[in-house]
């Protein structure tokens, strides 16, 4: 597996998990604060293993490829890029379809060639199953309502470009929709100013330890 | 148990639990003072989170959302202390945005770059757990239980402020003067915190056992512990007055005890904005609350 | 609803209260409790229940009226008794 696909992986876990941190302190309650705050730091973590695979191949270090790239040359695709952050029933919808579709993807990456890559899926996929079970957990008690429908009828051809073409009939599959034109590519508008919020502090003193 | 019976009962150890009678004035102090510090908790959480999104490597992020998770946690705790002594937790949170009830001084203070994010951790913390591990000797027993997790949880966040700050005093110029800029900020915020001295006889707080420790001896204990930690870094503490007796007790310039009273009664620099975005998120979310907690919305 | 967790800090050991929570079910009450009493990795398992099907018995329906010794170790003093017994086998020694 080549760089540009671990980089990949690895961009979709970072954004996610940045977006999923700007729900701690205000999620709809208290309780669901610190579960989907761990939801956030495993996907981090997650991008830190990712990242760390990519260093070897590109002789970096994980830190540099997060946040030391330009917001064009990330890999990540444009369902994790939307920024949802005053609207649960998207949030939602989007860690639905996004753990429904990455469940297929890691799925497939745990039979690779590479024992780097199918160890760190394996690993991966065990921590994920808790995402898996939250992320049912609450399609289960919003699919009645109108406002979280229309959010996954919004995000679903977003949900398609996070996976290979070959794939996107298995997601079809496995939450029982019909496919739709995948939006793959991004105008990179919510990555921005996303990006500049990021790497404020480390661009502000750059080379330095923190 | 007559009020004085009650009184004599808590301050020779008697632990009280939730069903328990007790005095009408013990539960009302105990439902001030345990609200306004899930209060503390939960508005606590608005000047960091910022920060979590700004972390300048991934380690610190997943350091910094597992240490604010905890706050939340710490918050939830507490409101289901406050819950079963009969205030449900929506009740506090609309007091809280109205204004009605308190949250500790620092937290209506702003944060401006990275360095008060580790003086916060670091400093403010260690102020903070003084007063907790205080409270593991309440009287009320449901409080003290919450109390010994959430000093074990805090345990770790000093360590982490720790880390965050000696990685910038070894690095550049740049980074140490972020750390002795933040902390000619929080100094005086920091000096407040224990509230201005009172005489434990005078105290309701400390006769029913709700609060173990004087406000001034938290004080001692602070500097005591965290003054010498910030001189063999090389930094300066604003205050000329700072400094150690041959008694043991630190001397240092009187707090401003107006600014304090100011802030906690609602007109800190943040106060406002922070409240309204609580309120604001509220809003946002009531929904959710309404459809998947309809006892609660 | 409010939900009970107790957790057992390592195998084998009792089950103890660790504190209480609120959710819509017993599924996300699951979900919480582990979060909340497990993220540390500091339990090794948890119960989890609705407040309503725990029973609190408490003082002074539980308190004995009638003394009732026999059952406590408190209510046997042998040390007379075996003396005596000592004394009489021969097998009693200087003290």
């Amino acid at each position: 597996m080549n760089a540009q696909e671990l980089l990949r992986l690895a961009d979709d876990e970072l954004i996610l998990g940045w977006r999923n941190s700007e729900w701690t302190g205000i999620a709809p309650f208290l309780e669901e604060d610190v579960a989907f705050s761990s939801i956030a730091q495993t996907e981090i973590g997650h991008a830190r293993a990712w990242y760390e695979l990519a260093a070897k191949e590109l002789g970096s270090d994980a830190d540099s490829l997060a946040f030391d790239r330009e917001p064009e040359d990330y890999l990540c695709s444009p369902l994790v890029e939307l920024r949802l952050a005053d609207d649960w029933a998207r949030t939602i919808a989007r860690h639905w379809l996004y753990e429904s579709a990455d469940a297929i993807r890691i799925g497939a990456l745990k039979a690779s060639d590479d024992p780097d890559v199918a160890g760190l899926a394996e690993k991966i996929d065990r921590e994920e199953a808790y995402h898996r079970m939250h992320a049912a957990m609450w399609e289960e008690r919003l699919r009645g309502d109108a406002r979280f429908r229309e959010a996954v009828d919004e995000l679903w051809p977003f949900a398609l470009g996070v996976l290979s073409e070959a794939q996107r009939s298995l997601l079809c599959e496995a939450v029982d929709r019909d496919e739709v034109e995948a939006i793959e590519q991004g105008e990179r508008n919510d990555l921005r100013p996303l990006w500049e919020e990021m790497t404020m502090v480390r661009r502000s003193v750059p080379g330095a330890s923190w | 148990m007559s009020e004085a019976e009650f009184e004599a009962y808590v301050q020779s150890g008697g632990q009280v639990e939730a069903g328990d009678s007790m005095p009408e004035d013990y539960r009302k102090a105990l439902v001030k003072f345990i609200e306004m510090h899930g209060n503390s908790e939960l508005m606590g959480v608005l000047p960091e989170r910022e920060w979590i999104l700004r972390a300048p490597t991934l380690q610190r992020k997943l350091a910094l959302t597992s240490k604010v998770q905890d706050e939340v946690g710490h918050a939830q705790l507490i409101y289901r202390v406050v819950e079963d002594l009969g205030k449900p937790r929506e009740a506090c949170l609309d007091d809280l945005v109205a204004g009605k009830t308190k949250f500790h001084n620092v937290f209506h203070y702003p944060t401006k770059t990275w360095g008060d994010v580790g003086v916060i951790a670091w400093l403010v913390d260690a102020a903070a757990i003084i007063s907790q591990k205080a409270l593991l000797k309440c009287s009320y027993a449901p409080y003290a239980r919450i109390m010994k997790k959430i000093c074990w949880e805090e345990s770790f966040h000093i360590l982490h402020g720790r880390d965050v700050i000696l990685t910038m005093m070894n690095g550049t110029d740049e980074q140490r003067e972020l750390v002795q800029e933040a902390l000619n900020r929080w100094w005086g915020p920091l000096m407040q915190f224990h509230g201005n001295p009172i005489p434990a006889e005078d105290d309701p707080m400390y006769r029913w056992r709700i609060k173990s420790q004087a406000n001034e001896e938290a004080r001692q204990q602070f500097l005591d512990g965290y003054v010498p930690q910030i001189w063999e870094l090389g930094l300066t503490v604003p205050d000329p007055k700072l400094r150690k007796g041959k008694d043991g007790v630190w001397e240092y310039s009187e707090p401003d005890w107006e600014e304090l009273k100011w802030v906690v009664t609602g007109h800190g620099p943040e106060t406002e904005r922070r409240l309204g975005f609580r309120q604001a998120s509220r809003d946002e979310t009531a929904w959710v609350r309404r459809a998947v907690l309809p006892d609660a919305a | 609803m409010i939900y009970e967790v107790f957790r057992q800090e390592r195998e084998g050991q009792p089950f103890q209260h660790g504190g209480s929570l609120e959710a819509p079910n017993l599924v996300f009450a699951e979900a919480y409790a582990r979060e909340f009493y497990g993220r540390r990795d500091e339990s090794f398992a948890l119960w989890i229940v609705p407040r309503d099907a725990v029973r609190e018995v408490r003082e002074p329906y539980v308190a004995d009226v009638f003394d009732r010794d026999y059952r406590r170790v408190d209510g046997y003093s042998l040390k007379v008794k075996l003396k005596e017994a000592r004394e009489r086998a021969g097998t009693s020694e200087a003290r």
